[in-house]
């Protein structure tokens, strides 16, 4: 099972750290993990994907809700969210795989950003499943490395 | 002022009377403003013990110990007794000195990250970069060590901040307004309620008590709650004397160290209340015993534990004695006589009798005669070892006694400074510690302190040259080999105790110990009585 959690911190120094140490020491999985600012300077928001059983997955919010940094969690399913991950990739061209790589990146509207006589940088902006596609199609090309923000989500806007 | 004194003072409005610690240049200036005021500063021979000696002192006063000690080294040999306090949910407020603010980070003789190693058994650690954020750090850090689940707090303190120039200084009151910190403490009424219901249902219920009841000094409620409803009761070992050991409805203490008699109430019971207690391995390990197949409603003020080892059937979060005296305004009127009857039969047959060597002297005997022996409202001290498992079956806890020991991390050599703590706490109580002859020797350093002090504690030493509770082990899982447990070249007794100035009785075996014991519990001061037992003498039932 996945889950992702949006937990507001203290934007203070050492709680990334705290919270990365309870992943850590006890044996909670990070798939993925984004911070930045809120719209309040002294709130961060960190989201952490994570997977295990039912129990596990319980166990990380209640020992988050402990850590005294922690302002508010919110958990939610991948499916009732709206999640994006950025990736970059800088891979090596020639004249004879250039076309195909400029196809693929229409097909999955990702976005080619720098360029040079033999390598360009692709951006793609969108859900981690696509983000993974976009590598899978290109491993025929040779890459030469790869950035990614991990998964930043919200939940679903609802009516209300 | 500057910022040891602004400390101090902040120290003093909380209550503070007493600091174990150790001395080191990065804490001077703190511990040059605490000799200005009547706070007694007791120098322990090693910064470990200054963790036990507040935590004996907490768990016999009810208000949070400090300790103190200085950066580097005294920082780093403080945190077993931190992680030890943290396994308990003891409060403490741990001070340590800090290297000079600007040299934080590049490795500086005594500089170590002392925050970020005690990161996971701290319930909340602060580094303090500015003097004027003391009186709210200080003010903060006493209300997270004794609220909700309690625990030790770190408070690492630069020297430049001790120094500091204190411009306008004022005091915190009341609630501090944590916006990430708001324990649950009333239940919720709506739980207490179905608890109530569930418990006037049930035709076997049963209370399992850890060491929270003791945290929330729920022993009065909870006493006055079960003698009107007719609920037995059973604890963990962190649960001992939670009702006196004599009570008609105590049952025994659970775990595979425990009684066989309260293993058997856990598992016939249809309905088990656990409060305060983790429901941790050594508590409730199959195939000794069953959770399944009844009605588990756990009780805790942490949200954490609920759920964490076991899936309870009715959760309910909040300080065990608010929620005991919510029950006690309930009406709950349930029939349990019969099963109060099979257990009390199960208490007659299940009587465990051991033998000895008659060449030693039997040490469950022991525990049973020491702790009758002592007066009622004697604190009861036990190490870690055999010599913890021989106490806490066998020690007689009655109303207004307490019993302590390092439950959760299991530490060594706590019964010592845990025993000058508590008679630092309550000098009118007599302490005794118990330990082996292993445990003796982690802590004996500490004999200076309670002579410098007169802080007298009687110390039971089990001498058996063995690291008893593992040789026990090596003997059941190896076969009698033997590595790393034989105690050679152990000290004389006798000779250490002149050394220390202390008094010194022997037993070697069970004749005339009734005087010994008498002699040893009524002398003045501290006293060592070394205790010899059958080295292949075992905890588990032969």
């Amino acid at each position: 099972m996945k889950k992702i959690y949006s937990v507001l911190v203290e934007n203070r120094a050492g709680v990334l750290s705290k919270v990365a140490g309870l992943f850590s020491r006890r044996c909670f999985n990070i798939d993925s993990l984004a911070v930045g600012e809120t719209d309040h300077s002294d709130v961060s928001c960190m989201t952490i994907v994570s997977s295990g059983d039912e129990r596990t997955l319980e166990q990380i919010e209640k020992q988050l809700n402990k850590k005294l940094d922690v302002i508010k969690i919110k958990t939610f399913d991948e499916e009732v969210s709206v999640s994006r991950e950025l990736m970059m990739i800088k891979v090596k061209y020639n004249k004879s795989n250039r076309r195909d790589i400029m196809e693929t990146c229409d097909a999955m509207k990702a976005d080619i950003v720098d360029m040079s006589k033999n390598m360009m940088i692709i951006q793609i902006c969108d859900t981690p499943d696509r983000t993974n596609l976009m590598i899978q199609l290109l491993s025929g090309v040779s890459i030469v490395e790869i950035a990614r923000t991990g998964t930043l989500a919200l939940p679903k806007c609802i009516e209300s | 002022m500057n910022g040891a004194d602004a400390m101090v003072q902040c120290l003093l409005h909380e209550g503070v009377d007493t600091i174990f610690g150790y001395s080191g240049v990065a804490i001077d200036p703190f511990w040059n403003s605490i000799g200005q005021t009547d706070i007694r500063s007791v120098l322990v021979r090693t910064e470990q013990n200054a963790g036990h000696a507040a935590s004996g002192y907490a768990r016999t006063s009810g208000k949070p110990g400090v300790c103190a000690v200085t950066s580097g080294p005294g920082a780093v040999n403080l945190l077993t007794g931190i992680a030890t306090a943290f396994a308990d949910s003891i409060p403490l407020i741990c001070i340590t000195g800090q290297v000079v603010s600007d040299q934080i980070g590049s490795d500086v003789f005594q500089e170590a990250d002392v925050t970020g190693a005690a990161e996971s058994f701290v319930k909340y650690s602060y580094l303090v970069r500015n003097a004027k954020d003391i009186p709210r750090i200080i003010h903060e850090a006493f209300y997270i060590a004794n609220t909700g689940r309690r625990g030790p707090v770190l408070i690492d303190v630069p020297f430049d901040v001790q120094e500091q120039t204190v411009s306008k200084f004022e005091l915190f009151e009341g609630d501090p307004k944590l916006r990430t910190y708001k324990p649950t403490i009333r239940g919720n009424m709506a739980q207490v309620k179905k608890v109530i219901k569930v418990l006037q249902k049930a035709k076997r219920p049963l209370i399992c008590c850890g060491g929270g009841i003791h945290l929330s000094r729920a022993e009065k409620a909870l006493k006055e709650f079960v003698e009107r409803e007719n609920i037995p009761v059973v604890s963990t070992m962190m649960g001992l004397g939670v009702l006196p050991t004599d009570h008609s409805m105590y049952f025994g203490m659970v775990g595979n160290n425990g009684h066989a008699l309260a293993n058997r109430a856990m598992n016939e019971s249809d309905t088990l209340l656990m409060v305060g207690a983790r429901v941790a391995d050594r508590a409730v390990s199959s195939p000794d015993l069953t959770l399944e197949g009844k009605v588990l409603i756990h009780m805790d003020v942490d949200p954490a534990e609920i759920g964490k080892n076991v899936g309870p059937t009715i959760p309910i979060v909040g300080d065990a004695r608010h929620i005991f005296e919510d029950f006690l305004a309930e009406e709950c009127h349930g029939e349990h006589s019969a099963w109060v009857d099979t257990l009390n039969k199960y208490r007659e047959d299940m009587k465990e009798e051991r033998h000895s060597s008659p060449d030693f002297v039997n040490p469950q005997a022991f525990v049973r005669m020491l702790s009758k022996a002592m007066p009622d409202n004697g604190i009861y001290v036990a190490d870690v070892g055999q010599n913890q498992l021989f106490s806490c079956r066998n020690a007689v806890i009655r109303e207004g006694g307490l019993f302590m020991t390092s439950g959760g991390m299991g530490t060594m050599g706590y019964s010592m400074p845990a025993a000058m703590g508590a008679v630092a706490a309550d000098p009118d109580r007599l302490a005794v510690a118990v330990c082996g002859d292993g445990s003796f020797q982690m802590s004996m350093m500490e004999l200076a302190t309670m002579n410098q002090y007169d802080y007298p504690v009687k110390i039971v030493v089990f001498r058996n040259n063995y690291l008893g509770l593992v040789r026990e082990h090596q003997h059941f899982a190896y076969a009698d080999d033997y590595n790393m447990v034989k105690l050679g070249g152990e000290p004389d007794l006798k000779l250490l105790s002149e050394a220390y100035h202390l008094k010194y009785f022997r037993a070697e075996n069970m004749d005339g110990l009734s005087e010994t014991l008498d002699g040893f519990l009524h002398t003045e001061g501290t006293a060592i009585l070394e205790v010899m037992i059958d080295p292949m003498e075992t905890v588990v039932m032969k």
